[in-house]
């Protein structure tokens, strides 16, 4: 009785361990995803509660398309712009609730610091909505990818497209923080390449109250365009300002880093004519408008670059799980890193060795009020900008990782 | 040209000008602070969100009634002092005989419950307000061009303020006011109705809030967060002037203003800090504030 006993274990143990190994190695049964974003704060239009969706809906997809074997589970939280409550939350993730890869994560200082918390950890970040190009160059790491844009191709985008139309003097109102630094010195570093000057910046803090101030030193500077290195909420009260003090008048302001919420939010009167660099723009083909009027049914207005972005970082970091068989960080990183990244977001996107997915960018001019025919229509798109020029080359490199 | 530290007095001035402005807003909300506590002692934690819902009014009443932006600087103060008086009947009037944390948690819930409701109705990019026609044009100063609008801040904020302490320092109604404040029992013997005279003073300070809400709308994006991102520095400013103090908050919420202003120039990475260190160093030499008066 015993031995027959013995036997029947031994043999539910053998079969249990041959259908595992034909099954993918899913940690927890389960591949976990973490959005984490500012769900509440000055961010939170461009990124916020639009990337959660983008993530459902990626993994709605993939379901409906690859049947999957594996469970998926999202989960979201609140990084408030800290970069102390970000790593901890991330910490907590990869520790007791055994995340796998974590997403959007916008905000260039709790960017980095997660990135630290994931490659301790072995796990994979892929950021979409932070800026700073430090993700790729001193803070880079094997477990990270920086997927929808950085402050080098914004620069490269905007900047070299101002100085050739002849704005060489340039002034800079930037953000005192590492994603608004990292724009600046890449902007100023495009200017100068370029034959431009700047003449001067000035650093105000996040979330600053008010931008007179500011504002009028760039017009005391006497430079022809005004550079605006910040983001969110600041942009949209530096352009307010800017054009109740009648500074537009004589001098140009530059958004290098617009999302199309900001310029929904202060509408195309104020803007008109601003040249910026996007990422993604859901007017672009038929393949970004599907997946725009998608989004839009469910949030009420259409994708930001960060929003598209997330979803399409989700749906490939799940087929690269799909295609290692396991959701074992390493071996899907080397997966990610062999893929070829097309679909609505990006055509032809490569993931290199630091981390950088290269895809195309592009440059646009927000469209006179009259020009603009239905609802979100706001940009012309003026020239794409293909990713080996758009982006940092890895020569340039900063990044350890990076052999040369 | 004559420079100062290698800025110019020309941008001196101007940033002078500017700093008035944003003081004007940090005195117009520190009054209906101090005037609030020093009535009620309720730390009114939502006042930056009062504040927000006074702008947001304001682009509610024109897009959704038409109504401009001269009507609503009479009526969204109204409307809100209203909503206070019942907040203030409803929940806060239980609070009064319990230690001051417990308003300042109940206001702050308040505070996050209306900008939670708004974020969610809105979103926070801001709704766009623009500026009445009559201020449409800049007005030269000589030394900068100020948009008329600012101007007009400034002027209306100091006629508010002045006629705000005049009310409670000079008038008969103050007096009996500061007697409610000093000894609530023995007014109460005189045949004065308290409770009624508090539950007013409430709607009265509110209503300040979101007086500064309307005349801020034009300036800014309306977003729900703009109160939240303006308060701190606001109680800031009561803690310098003196708790209570109607003159101290006045005072010190203009001069902290162009502080603030002068630092964005001179170094304005510590533009948003430098309310707090004065704060600090006030507190160390005068802790009842400048304008305080030190509990026997």
């Amino acid at each position: 009785m015993k031995r027959r006993l013995c036997c029947a274990l031994s043999l539910a143990v053998l079969v249990s361990v041959s259908a595992s190994a034909a099954a993918p190695k899913i940690s927890g049964g389960v591949v976990k995803i973490g959005v984490l974003t500012d769900m509440s704060g000055l961010y939170s239009d461009l990124g916020g509660q639009g990337s959660v969706t983008g993530a459902q809906m990626a993994v709605e997809d993939f379901k409906a398309q690859y049947k999957p074997s594996f469970k998926i589970d999202v989960v979201y939280a609140d990084h408030q712009n800290k970069a102390d409550i970000g790593s901890n939350k991330v910490r907590e993730w990869y520790d007791r609730e055994d995340v796998d890869m974590v997403t959007d994560v916008l905000n260039s200082a709790v960017a980095i610091a997660v990135a630290k918390v994931t490659a301790e950890k072995k796990r994979i970040l892929i950021d979409i909505g932070a800026g700073s190009t430090r993700l790729t160059n001193e803070d880079c790491t094997p477990y990270s990818i920086h997927y929808a844009y950085d402050t080098y191709a914004l620069a490269s985008g905007t900047a070299k497209a101002i100085v050739k139309q002849g704005g060489d003097s340039w002034f800079f109102l930037t953000a005192d923080y590492a994603f608004g630094h990292s724009l600046e010195k890449d902007s100023s570093d495009i200017v100068k390449a370029n034959g431009g000057k700047v003449l001067g910046t000035v650093r105000h803090p996040l979330n600053a109250s008010d931008f007179s101030s500011f504002l009028l030193q760039a017009q005391s500077s006497k430079a022809k365009i005004i550079g605006l290195a910040n983001a969110g909420g600041d942009t949209i009260n530096a352009i307010k300002a800017a054009a109740e003090f009648g500074i537009t008048k004589n001098q140009s302001l530059a958004g290098l880093l617009v999302f199309i919420t900001d310029v929904h939010s202060l509408g195309l009167q104020l803007t008109q004519g601003m040249m910026l660099t996007d990422g993604w723009y859901w007017d672009y083909s038929d393949e970004t408008r599907k997946f725009g009027k998608r989004y839009f049914d469910k949030m009420k207005k259409m994708p930001s670059m960060v929003h598209a972005g997330t979803y399409s970082a989700t749906f490939n970091y799940l087929k690269a799980v799909q295609a290692a068989g396991t959701d074992d960080a390493d071996a899907v990183m080397k997966q990610l890193k062999s893929m070829t990244i097309n679909d609505m977001f990006a055509k032809g996107g490569k993931i290199r060795e630091d981390g950088r997915m290269v895809h195309d960018m592009y440059l646009m001019q927000v469209k006179k009020p009259e020009e603009s025919k239905y609802p979100w229509d706001y940009y012309n798109v003026k020239a794409v900008i293909s990713g080996d020029d758009a982006y940092q080359p890895l020569s340039l490199s900063r990044c350890p990782l990076v052999k040369k | 040209m004559t420079e100062i530290f290698g800025v110019s007095t020309q941008a001196l001035l101007g940033q002078l000008v500017l700093g008035l402005v944003n003081g004007s807003f940090y005195a117009l909300l520190s009054l209906g602070l101090a005037v609030i506590f020093g009535m009620l002692n309720i730390i009114n934690f939502a006042h930056g969100a009062f504040y927000m819902i006074g702008a947001v009014m304001t682009w509610m009443a024109l897009n959704y009634f038409g109504i401009s932006y001269w009507w609503s600087l009479a009526l969204v103060p109204l409307v809100v002092g209203v909503v206070a008086v019942v907040i203030e009947r409803a929940l806060l009037q239980w609070l009064y005989k319990l230690d001051p944390l417990y308003g300042l948690l109940l206001t702050f819930g308040l505070a996050l419950i209306f900008e939670g409701v708004f974020r969610n109705a809105y979103g926070v990019s801001g709704l766009p307000y623009s500026i009445p026609e009559q201020f449409s044009e800049p007005l030269n100063l000589g030394f900068m061009l100020l948009p008329k609008y600012r101007a007009w801040v400034i002027l209306v904020s100091l006629v508010v303020c002045f006629a705000t302490w005049f009310l409670i320092e000079k008038t008969r109604l103050g007096a009996t006011l500061r007697a409610a404040t000093e000894n609530a029992k023995l007014t109460q013997a005189f045949g004065i109705n308290v409770p009624l005279l508090v539950m007013l003073t409430y709607g009265f300070g509110i209503a300040l809030a979101a007086f500064a809400g309307v005349l801020a709308a034009p300036t800014k994006q309306i977003s729900p967060l703009m109160g939240s991102n303006l308060i701190i520095g606001v109680f800031a400013v009561v803690v310098i002037g003196g708790m209570g103090s109607i003159l101290g908050a006045i005072v010190t919420g203009l001069a902290l203003g162009v502080i603030e202003g002068l630092t964005r120039v001179f170094y304005p990475e510590a533009s948003a800090t430098v309310v707090f260190i004065i704060m600090a160093l006030v507190l160390l030499v005068r802790p009842a504030g400048l304008f305080g008066k030190r509990e026997s």
